[in-house]
């Protein structure tokens, strides 16, 4: 089993692909849930407190908007953690959104330089029902190729 | 004529004549007790401003906000939208912008525009430092603004944004939305006082059948000894006792508590005192006007239409852009801050460059300035255009610059100040007489609605 990032980070139809194929997808909600049951916190409704823009400094500068920073410290944690990645372009709203496009820049270029780039799938969102059948394909063949945990390489040990 | 009220202190316990939401705890100038009952028997519905904002669940700001809103008996609302529209609204709304919360501000705003959601005020907020967050907050602003009546305000906020900073905005955003009928008065009858415990000065006027009777001023220090010194002041050209004194307001930093000690009647924040007292000396109660409020520690444009508030912007955050940075130049030319007007006249600000953007770089350009051998009487004028620039650049972008333009506060008292400002906006610019007491004059006003027939 590997764990997969996916983009965009909240994407259902997403998530249930990669889980159908036997691996983890790495979901925002699953950091939300984190930080909703933090006993210890009371800054609803996500419990994003002034410190967690804080902690998005380790993936921005103190110049990019707090809530792009407030964003990445729940995405930066996800693509570090993860093994391959999914990458739709195109999305339509409800397919999943994270609301600010500096964060899906910069979210998305941590997948492409953070993961070995062969395991990671660009893909375009379909626009007819052909297109939906090779996406929905070539998602589950990706995910089929992938190694085991052990085996995946992160970007920076690509040789 | 009704029977006047004497003046006191107000106990605890004691109905406090206050149709004002409840002062903020820990609030700056406010008072540290629990405050006195209000005599309103039911207790107003909340006032519904939607939230209009980019995520600001992100950004770590949410709990401020709500903080902020709930101290004005505010809630956030937000309005329902179908998910569908955000692939299109980019189009319908006419900016095609890439950030999906972005264009979520657009179909909100448009929901309550078309009154899908109903709405008593609206809070277009996104983070600072974002450029195409900028573009969309001031024309979804601007789209509210021109398509509806509601009162809208906006704010670039930071993680650092906290509750005390957006409470005036607040306050003055809910009586816009709820109490249109307090800002209605444009006569002001009976006795009345007004003190407007400012951050620099203290300013306090008796007004008696539409006239004022008594001015006093001086500066802040201790926030009640300042108060009751202007007050005395005041009484003493007005030659009147305070027992005649029907109703007072109160407004400035010092609000809540100048408002507490002498049980005032009205305590309000200054966005709506001063663009009620601007409109009101200027005698431009009706219509469009503008109104430029540049004060001893922050700067307010303020946008009305019968003299109540529409947009507003408030500036805080750079004492380049206020009577601070004056003082500043006064004393480092020397000359008493009455007298750098008419030194500002005299000079050509063409002469120096200087940005004060912020005080320490205005103050350095100053300096540097003089250095090199530039007159006192060119830095002068060129202190007074760094600061209308920055007013410019920082307040103007946020509001409708309609004529005619009221400049009044502290720093409408500098000669140089409306020349630049007339210069760089290249319309008339209105300074008032008793420009400086817009503030109290607008309280005295307003309190004159508690003045029993």
């Amino acid at each position: 089993m590997v764990k997969v990032f996916i983009y965009p980070t909240n994407s259902f139809i997403l998530a249930d692909l990669v889980t159908r194929a036997g691996h983890e997808p790495l979901v925002i909600m699953n950091q939300v849930r984190e930080k909703v049951t933090s006993l210890s916190v009371d800054s609803p409704p996500l419990n994003i407190t002034p410190e967690d823009p804080n902690l998005g400094l380790k993936y921005a500068a103190i110049e990019v908007p707090a809530g792009v920073r407030g964003r990445m410290s729940l995405m930066g944690p996800m693509v570090e953690e993860a093994e391959a990645g999914i990458i739709v372009e195109d999305t339509p709203a409800d397919f999943g959104c994270s609301g600010c496009n500096r964060t899906n820049e910069l979210v998305k270029y941590l997948a492409r330089t953070n993961l070995d780039r062969s395991n990671v799938l660009e893909i375009r969102y379909p626009t007819n029902e052909d297109q939906m059948h090779d996406f929905v394909y070539t998602i589950l063949e990706f995910l089929e190729t992938l190694p085991t945990g052990s085996e995946t390489k992160k970007g920076g040990d690509k040789k | 004529m009704s029977k006047a009220k004497p003046l006191k202190m107000a106990n605890a316990g004691e109905e406090k004549l206050c149709l004002d939401s409840e002062p903020p705890k820990n609030f700056e100038g406010g008072p540290e007790t629990k405050p006195t009952k209000s005599k309103q028997a039911k207790p107003e519905a909340k006032v519904k401003i939607a939230l209009v904002s980019c995520g600001t669940e992100y950004g770590g700001v949410q709990p401020a906000f709500e903080e902020a809103a709930a101290k004005v008996n505010a809630e956030f609302i937000y309005p329902e939208i179908d998910i569908k529209s955000l692939d299109t609204i980019g189009k319908d709304f006419g900016i095609e912008a890439a950030s999906g919360d972005l264009r979520l501000m657009m179909a909100r705003a448009q929901a309550v525009v078309r009154g899908e959601t109903i709405a008593d005020g609206v809070f277009v907020t996104t983070c600072f430092r974002c450029a195409e967050a900028a573009i969309v907050r001031n024309e979804v602003r601007r789209y509210i603004h021109q398509k509806s009546n509601i009162p809208v305000i906006s704010y670039s906020f930071t993680e650092q944004t906290d509750a005390v900073t957006l409470y005036t905005r607040f306050e003055a955003l809910t009586t816009i939305a709820k109490r249109r009928h307090l800002l209605a008065r444009e006569v002001q009858h009976g006795i009345t006082a007004g003190i407007d415990s400012g951050s620099t000065t203290t300013k306090a006027v008796i007004m008696k059948d539409n006239k004022i009777i008594g001015i006093g001023w001086g500066p802040t220090n201790e926030v009640l000894d300042s108060a009751e010194k202007a007050l005395v002041q005041a009484l003493e050209m007005a030659k009147i006792d305070r027992s005649e004194i029907q109703a007072m307001g109160t407004t400035g930093y010092g609000r809540y508590l100048v408002g507490e000690h002498y049980n005032a009647d009205l305590i309000q924040e200054e966005i709506t005192t001063n663009s009620k007292g601007a409109v009101y000396l200027a005698d431009v109660q009706k219509g469009p006007a503008t109104v430029i409020d540049i004060g001893g520690m922050d700067n307010k444009a303020i946008s009305v239409e019968d003299g109540i508030p529409g947009m507003f912007t408030m500036g805080g955050i750079c004492a380049g852009a206020s009577g601070r940075f004056f003082e500043t130049v006064a004393k480092r030319l020397n000359v008493d801050i009455t007298e750098l007007g008419d030194l500002a006249m005299k000079g050509l600000q063409e002469n120096v460059k200087m940005n004060s953007y912020c005080i320490v770089f205005g103050t350095q350009s100053l300096v540097n300035s003089l250095a090199k051998g530039a007159l006192p009487k060119d830095v002068a004028a060129a202190a007074c255009r760094s600061v209308v620039e920055q007013i410019y650049q920082q307040q103007l972008q946020e509001v409708d610059v309609k004529e005619p333009v009221i400049l009044v506060g502290g720093s409408s008292l500098i000669k140089g100040v409306p020349r630049e400002l007339s210069n760089l906006l290249n319309v008339k610019v209105i300074v008032p007489e008793n420009s400086h007491l817009i503030g109290a004059v607008g309280a005295a006003l307003l309190a004159s609605g508690f003045v029993e027939e």
